[in-house]
């Protein structure tokens, strides 16, 4: 008689084979990657991507306002002129989930973003490129914030 | 069913840029209400966005985006006429699709 952990197990395997093969929807391989946004640390989040470790670079761009007045919705811009760009990543590292957000940029969109992100207080903004041959390169910036955006 | 994004796809020579907004709460999970109680977790997280059906962009989020999402970015190779559909995800299983037209 087989056991139920190994069904599991099994029925887990069969999964991955079939998602290796690309025969389950996409919705069916959990893209959200629970980990990265529980890393509290550029190195961490490094680690948990499989990249080398981080790098500063000229090469990552990321304009964002000296003083935001309101926490809730800071302006941002990520780019990078990296030849070989996979993803680029928004970090805001004194949020209580530093990792805001993870980029698969194709070809066809220039590698350059805008959007708003949320700061509970004053703090280093990240913005980090991952290129095809697994180099983590970033570039910082201080936001100060007058009014928080996570206490409501 | 969430309300509608708006979605502005506009022709510059050959790229387009395109605007997304958003539609949703994104709650952090951290907030608590007047009653003190913590306010559950509801925050987008998968993004996709395709140009004539074919992926171009995709995201995974946490709750650290701001409420109601704003995302633009330009697009390479597109022409008027052309369609960008963006699709979305959110931590309860809510989902939301829309389109726009480049123009």
């Amino acid at each position: 008689m087989r056991t139920r952990r190994a069904l599991l197990a099994h029925s887990t395997r069969l999964a991955a084979l079939l998602a290796a093969a690309g025969l389950l929807p996409p919705a069916a391989q959990a893209a959200w990657n629970a980990a990265a946004f529980e890393a509290r640390t550029l190195p961490e989040l490094a680690r948990l991507l499989g990249t080398a470790a981080p790098a500063e670079s000229r090469e990552v761009s990321l304009g964002a306002p000296e003083v935001a007045e309101n926490g809730a919705a800071v302006p941002v811009v990520l780019g990078s002129t990296l030849p070989g760009l996979r993803r680029l990543l928004l970090l805001v590292e004194k949020n209580t989930t530093p990792l805001a957000a993870i980029f698969e940029v194709g070809e066809a969109v220039e590698p350059q973003l805008t959007t708003r992100v949320k700061m509970g207080q004053s703090s280093d903004v990240y913005a980090v490129a991952v290129t095809a041959d697994n180099r983590l390169l970033f570039t910082r910036r201080e936001v100060k914030v007058t009014l928080g955006g996570c206490g409501g | 069913m969430a309300d509608p994004m708006r979605i502005r796809a506009q022709l510059a020579g050959d790229k387009a840029t395109v605007r997304v907004l958003m539609h949703h709460e994104m709650e952090t999970g951290q907030r608590k209400d007047s009653a003190g109680r913590t306010v559950a977790a509801w925050f987008i997280q998968e993004v996709a966005i395709t140009h004539n059906g074919r992926p171009v962009l995709s995201a995974q989020w946490g709750p650290a985006m701001a409420k109601n999402p704003f995302l633009q970015f330009n697009l390479r190779g597109a022409r008027a006429g052309d369609r960008v559909a963006v699709t979305w995800k959110d931590n309860r299983g809510g989902t939301r699709s829309d389109e726009a037209v480049v123009a």
